[in-house]
């Protein structure tokens, strides 16, 4: 069964449609990896997931169940006792994810005292165990730190330890990297992958970075302007991707890229509110578009391999790119 | 952290010299002298008059007064006052504790209404509560103190006789001041009736002296939590499940505290000038009505000797909330 279950989910700021029918699935202890350029609602879906969404923005799905529970029939209450539990978040800025006011081991230990309550040194001990498991160094010291007497690498790993703090089932990364130095960037990746297969958790990876998802996705869902555009399997989406979208984002892999002087960007925009073209989203971008790709809107078609929201996807063999 | 102490009371010194030019200018610069008001409009004899100057040390040139008056005050000595011939720092000081509890009232009032306001407000921004209390602070910003202070008077203390007009306490209870302050002394003298009726005559000037303080902080925490709120880490405490009273009244209220304080800070001087006003208004025995009646009666000593004292208070009061605002900033307190 799968961990987390999601059907035609939309999330909407006015008329802007940020999340545009979505579906997805995440298995127990999977990696899934989420990709899509700036703008195209990676963020905004794991958000609503979370129950964060806030005013003046709307969610509304057919269903989002987490372990066979729906969360959106939930109460706040209910739901909030799920939130940094069962599924716990972090983000792209670990220097001002941190609350600047308090300490390294309050903001560690009231994650634990919220959800689990315990004694005082039991929650301490606790905390000091888990900023040894995440890497960093004389963990006594540190837990009375101020963030701002750390590296965005050290806060990351600290944002890491209080999201891992009451071994969630479904740990949410949007973007821990992006913000980061390059050296630090794998040390962070190993280490939520390490964590990921010793407390056996689902791990969602967002990122904008297909290197990244190559080395460490089971599977990867594309997204474009709200909407899923392909998923499959990281092996084969790397080897073959169906959707014209997909396929250009691989082409702007350094790798990929290697032997040209510059590094091909994609042409174009992701549509926002006023700009959405009729027809498939991509079309106006889209190297492979025909002429009726502009007047009728693609469906998300499931094949043998995965999903893919194209009328006319790539096959295998014109792939090499 | 010391070095930043030092150099705050370091300014002290310039500030203290300007303050002495100016008062000393400008109390000279109102036209009459000490000698006609304390005569009064009979009149006095050219000859009697000059001798009485004389005394006074008035007939000197305004350099040689200047430097007689701030060489005095660098040895702790701020004269006697020409009317009471009692000296200005021992006036001072039996009066002083009635404005300290006045403003003391005035800032409590301030900030236990001001901030829980400003909160709610930013947590519910845009509703009828936000656009009221808006409202209300612009409104009692932009109220002259005189105004507002007669019209609550003429409400509470005419129309629905609930307070008294003037004063500190009736004049049923006496008793020797302890302390200076009413509320503390009322209940010490354990006389039946006498702290409740310190308490009443306290309400009305608390009030109109709070209402311009508590304008501003409503204000200000409200702009502090809206700008707040959109931090990360607000979102972070919201992903950790916590409940909105924490998120907003530990997370967010925590840092938006940091400018609130320094405006509370900056509300210190106004609420001093604020109560020169309020006093007079409420024949409230404390420093402002005393200024007042000493500018009155040019009492130059009196005057000069209390403007320096307010304003050194204000200045340590400043330096406090600042020490106050490096203990709650922990980013500021590591720099030092
Ligand atoms: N609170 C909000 N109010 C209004 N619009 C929002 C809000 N949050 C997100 N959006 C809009 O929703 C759309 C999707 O944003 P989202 O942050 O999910 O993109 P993303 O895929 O995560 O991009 P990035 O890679 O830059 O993080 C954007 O157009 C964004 O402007
Ligand atoms: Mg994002």
């Amino acid at each position: 069964m799968a961990l987390l279950e999601i059907e035609n989910l939309s999330v909407t700021f006015g008329a802007l449609r940020a999340v545009d029918g979505l579906d997805l699935s995440i298995d127990e202890g999977e990696v899934l990896g989420i990709v899509g350029e700036s703008g195209s609602g990676k963020s905004v879906t794991m958000l609503a997931v979370m129950g964060l969404i806030g005013f003046p923005g709307i969610v509304k799905a057919n269903a989002v169940r987490f372990n066979g529970a729906e969360l959106m029939h939930l109460d706040r209450r209910a739901r909030r006792n799920m939130t940094g539990k069962d599924i716990a978040m972090i983000f792209q800025e670990p220097m001002t994810s941190l609350n600047p006011c308090f300490t390294v081991g309050f903001q560690i230990t009231e994650t634990l005292k919220v959800h689990e309550g315990g004694s005082r040194s039991a929650r301490r001990a606790r905390a000091l165990e888990l900023l040894a498991q995440v890497g960093i160094p004389d963990p006594e010291r540190r837990l009375n730190s101020f963030p701002h007497q750390l590296s965005g690498g050290m806060n990351q790993r600290v944002m890491i330890a209080m999201a891992i703090s009451c071994r969630p089932q479904l740990l949410i990364a949007d973007e821990p990297t992006t913000a980061l130095d390059v050296t630090i960037q794998a040390q962070i990746l190993q280490l939520l992958l390490g964590l990921q297969r010793e407390y056996g958790m689902a791990l969602v990876l967002i990122t904008h970075d297909m290197g990244v998802v190559a080395e460490t996705a089971q599977r990867v869902s594309v997204m474009y302007a709200g909407q899923l555009v392909e998923e499959r399997a990281a092996a084969e989406l790397f080897a073959s991707p169906s959707h014209p979208y997909t396929h250009a984002l691989l082409g702007a892999l350094p790798e990929r890229g290697r032997d040209r002087a510059r590094l091909p960007t994609i042409p174009g925009v992701v549509p926002g509110l006023y700009d959405r073209p009729p027809g498939c989203l991509f079309n106006p971008r889209c190297t492979s578009a025909r002429p009726d790709c502009a007047e009728r809107v693609p469906p998300l078609e499931t094949t043998h391999q995965g999903r893919v929201r194209c009328f006319y996807p790539l096959q295998a063999s014109k792939t090499g790119v | 952290m010391l070095r930043f102490v030092l150099t705050r009371l370091g300014i002290l010194i310039p500030t203290f010299i300007g303050v002495t030019l100016l008062t000393f200018a400008m109390i000279r610069l109102i036209p009459g002298d000490p000698v006609e008001l304390l005569v009064g409009e009979r009149g006095l004899d050219p000859v009697r008059h000059a001798q009485l100057r004389a005394e006074m040390g008035l007939d000197r040139p305004l350099l040689e007064q200047y430097w007689h008056y701030i060489s005095g005050v660098f040895q702790g000595d701020l004269g006697k006052s020409i009317v009471t011939k009692q000296p200005v720092v021992e006036e001072f000081f039996t009066l002083f504790p009635a404005t300290v509890e006045l403003s003391v009232c005035a800032m409590l009032f301030a900030v236990a209404l001001g901030i829980p306001a400003g909160i709610l407000a930013a947590a519910r921004r845009g509703s009828v509560f936000d656009h009221s209390v808006m409202g209300a602070a612009l409104t009692g910003y932009s109220m002259p103190i005189f105004w507002w202070g007669l019209l609550l008077i003429i409400l509470f203390s005419g129309i629905l006789g609930w307070t008294p007009v003037s004063g500190r306490i009736s004049l049923l209870y006496f008793f020797e001041p302890v302390t200076g302050f009413m509320l503390i002394d009322s209940w010490l003298s354990g006389e039946p009736g006498a702290f409740t009726s310190a308490v009443r005559h306290l309400i009305l000037p608390t009030v109109v002296l709070g209402t311009i303080p508590l304008a501003v902080i409503a204000r200000q925490t409200r702009s502090a939590m809206l700008e707040v709120l959109h931090e990360d880490y607000v979102r972070t405490a919201r992903a950790k499940g916590l409940a909105p009273l924490r998120v907003i009244g530990l997370h967010a209220l925590r840092n938006a505290l940091i400018p609130v304080i320094t405006v509370i800070g900056l509300q210190v001087g106004v609420l001093f000038s604020g109560a020169v006003l309020t006093e007079t208004i409420f024949s409230w025995p404390g420093i402002g009505k005393w200024i007042i009646d000493s500018i009155h009666r040019r009492d130059y000593p009196s005057v000069q000797g209390g403007i320096l004292l307010i304003a050194t208070t204000v200045i340590i009061v400043n330096l406090l909330v600042d020490l106050l605002y490096g203990l709650i900033n922990p980013r500021i307190r590591h720099q030092r």
